[in-house]
């Protein structure tokens, strides 16, 4: 068994505008081993980033707030550091990179200026071993001519280039977690291929854990060992990935599964192919929030909130109808009342 | 670069050439004869009449603009009859003088309307905020005229700190030198602090939110450098353009300013010219004053390119005026 890296335990964040509370993570939990990768997938707003973020604890307070829960980063809280240690942490031991690279790096200072700052900021060396490694992390993450690349904008670089000087600033600490926020959204497709090799292979040199936020499942799927699947702030079902494809319980995962599958191009949409929308978050939901779009929903679902429960060994679900069997005889139900049926 | 200077000098001979017409135009305009404010009001008509010869009012009109336009393009600036020496002599006195004015308001402006600006942003909708903006607020309209006014009636009547009026010279001291330019500056410097604190306030507030400051934070940086060097950074643009309109109105004289604390400075060399009819004073200096904003406009230009390297000054979009 390897050490345990990283544990998030119950985290709630908020984020008020006025008189208004949004919950937008709710009481999320997942753990992650050294060197393992683990996927987040959920719609869009169901507090993939957010989580996320709160990791390094880089919500913007206000409007946000961590309202309670743990994050131990190899038996540290994170939750608890004081702000000049959880700095030493960011970008050195757990990098971020995020969706859009042409936005995400500074359009006024070279790159090798950003490269070299990350560098500097967590290793005493001089100017030069800086841009030395600089380039090496440059060549590292592919990019042709490093030396020539580090005098030049960001604006100069083809949006997967960029996404590549992201990486290279990411992991140019070594870091031991890298938090991917939906990576490749912003890339063309055939880009976004050679950045998912590219982490992949990278993860592997280098010995580092991964969190893949994603809309898309074939990217979970190729990529990462377990995945979390998030709906309204929650955590709905998680396990191993082969687990949850073989036999997702939640009837959201399904609903997820099987729009990938019919529109496997634009993932993005995909998602949103399951009818109906989110609750709002800024209310107290009863029972289970996704009641309100689940073909399958039952008295007690509109009741009581399901608690996320482990049917089989390492593969948890928050669903009132736990077991296959469970699910097998609620959906003939459904049929029976007639009341909903799924196209 | 070297295109874009070429283009941009060329571009001037045309500003400057319907400056110069105005010019003409408007001071011949002015009620008056230029030769009877002159000699001043115990002069006979006769020796009006003379005088007026010898400066060639009595040439016709087109004669005159000719005569006028020829100096210019040969440079010859010639003298002013009511100071008696040469106009150059006159400028590269008084020019000095506003420079050390404008330059000293500039900084005061930028020490304290930027950091201002920036404090507002981070902490914005608290205390600090609404006392930023309400006092920038208050001090982009402010009359200069009442403020100078109040400065001096406080500190140089009341309580006798400073001195009211005038240019201090460092052969005086240090401290005379100093003391007669902190009033002026104030007063000079009122506005623009204002209005540099509104606008970077405005712009950091923008990029404060951006994408690359959450990456900077990420990286782990000091929350000091995510502000200052990267929010910062991209927050300049349009400070830089409000800082060239601005130096270049107070370079061209501060009118109302000079005329307060009686300094020395092109703005008062200006309104005493007109006064006193001295045409070719007035000239002179109005085309001065003109090639001093082309060439800050020209600086602020480069200086876009400087802080954003998408700028290209070589384009027609370049620039961003
Ligand atoms: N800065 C913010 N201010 C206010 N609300 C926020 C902020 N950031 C996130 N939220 C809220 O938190 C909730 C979760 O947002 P989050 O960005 O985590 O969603 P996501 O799952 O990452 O969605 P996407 O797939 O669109 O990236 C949303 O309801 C959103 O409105
Ligand atoms: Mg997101």
């Amino acid at each position: 068994m390897s050490q345990q890296l990283l544990r998030v335990k119950d985290l709630q964040v908020e984020f008020k505008s006025g008189s208004i509370t949004n919950k937008a993570v709710n009481g999320v939990s997942f753990d992650l081993d050294a060197n393992e990768s683990i996927g987040i997938v959920g719609e869009s707003g169901s507090g993939k980033s957010v989580t996320a973020t709160s990791i390094l604890r880089l919500i913007p307070n206000p409007p946000g707030k961590i309202t309670g829960g743990d994050i131990y980063f190899k038996g540290n809280n994170l939750l608890e550091m004081s702000n000049n240690d959880i700095r030493k942490v960011r970008g050195n031991e757990i990098s971020m990179i995020f969706q859009d690279p042409s936005t995400s790096l500074n359009p006024v200072f070279k790159v090798g200026n950003q490269l070299m700052e990350s560098i500097r900021t967590h290793q005493n060396v001089s100017k030069k071993e800086a841009k030395k490694k600089a380039i090496e992390m440059l060549e590292l993450v592919g990019i042709p001519a490093p030396e020539k690349r580090m005098n030049m904008y960001p604006h100069e670089f083809s949006g997967g280039m960029r996404q590549r000087v992201m990486i290279a600033i990411a992991l140019s600490c070594n870091p031991e977690l890298l938090i991917a926020d939906e990576p490749t959204t912003a890339l063309d497709v055939t880009v976004q291929a050679q950045i998912l090799n590219l982490m992949k292979d990278l993860q592997a040199r280098l010995q580092m854990s991964i969190i893949m936020i994603t809309h898309d499942l074939g990217v979970v799927w190729e990529t990462c060992d377990k995945m979390i699947v998030m709906y309204a702030g929650r955590v709905v079902e998680s396990g191993e990935v082969k687990a949850i494809y073989q036999n997702p319980l939640h009837p959201y995962t399904w609903g997820l599964l099987d729009s990938q599958i019919t529109e496997s191009q634009e993932s993005t949409e995909a998602l949103s192919a399951i009818p109906g929308s989110p609750p709002d978050l800024s209310y107290e939901i009863k029972g289970c929030p996704f009641a309100d779009r689940c073909p399958y929903a039952q008295a007690i679902c509109y009741e009581t909130t399901p608690e996320l429960a482990e049917p089989y060994q390492g593969h948890a679900v928050a669903c009132h109808f736990q077991t296959t069997e469970q699910q097998l005889e609620r959906r003939e139900d459904a049929y029976v009342d007639g009341s909903t049926s799924r196209s | 670069m070297r295109g874009f200077l070429f283009k941009r000098i060329i571009q001037l001979i045309p500003t400057l050439f319907i400056v110069a017409v105005i010019v003409f135009f408007i001071t011949r305009m002015l009620p008056g004869n230029p030769a009877a404010v002159m000699l001043g009001p115990q002069a006979s008509a006769e020796d009006i009449a003379a005088y007026s010869d010898k400066l060639g009012l009595n040439d016709p009109m087109y004669q005159q603009f000719f005569d006028y336009l020829l100096n210019l393009v040969t440079l010859d600036f010639g003298n002013s009859l009511s100071y008696n020496q040469p106009i150059v002599d006159l400028i590269m006195e008084r020019f000095p003088n506003t420079i050390l004015l404008a330059v000293s308001a500039l900084i005061l402006a930028v020490i304290v309307g930027v950091p201002a600006g920036i404090i507002a942003a981070r902490k914005q909708n608290t205390l600090i905020d609404y006392s930023v903006t309400t006092l920038s607020l208050i001090g982009v309209s402010m009359p200069i005229f009442w403020l100078g006014v109040m400065l001096v009636l406080y500190f140089s009547v009341n309580l006798g700190w400073l001195p009211a009026t005038g240019m201090g010279s460092l052969e005086d001291g240090f401290w005379d030198f100093i003391s007669h330019l902190i009033l002026p500056s104030i007063a000079l410097a009122t506005i623009p602090t204002s209005q540099f604190a509104r606008i970077i306030r405005s712009s950091m507030l923008e990029t404060i939110s951006q994408d690359y400051v959450k990456t900077a934070r990420s990286k782990g940086l000091k929350e000091f450098m995510v502000i200052n060097k990267h929010a910062f950074k991209n927050a300049l643009t349009p400070l830089i353009t409000v800082m060239g309109l601005q130096f270049s109105a107070l370079l061209g004289g501060a009118v109302l300013t000079e005329t307060i604390f009686s300094w020395p400075g092109m703005g008062l060399l200006i309104i005493d010219a007109i006064e006193k009819r001295d045409f070719v004073v007035v000239q002179s200096t109005v085309i001065f004053v003109a090639v001093i904003y082309v060439v800050i406009n020209l600086i602020v230009d480069i200086l876009y390119k400087v802080v954003n390297p998408k700028v290209n000054l070589d384009s027609n979009n370049g620039g961003g005026k």
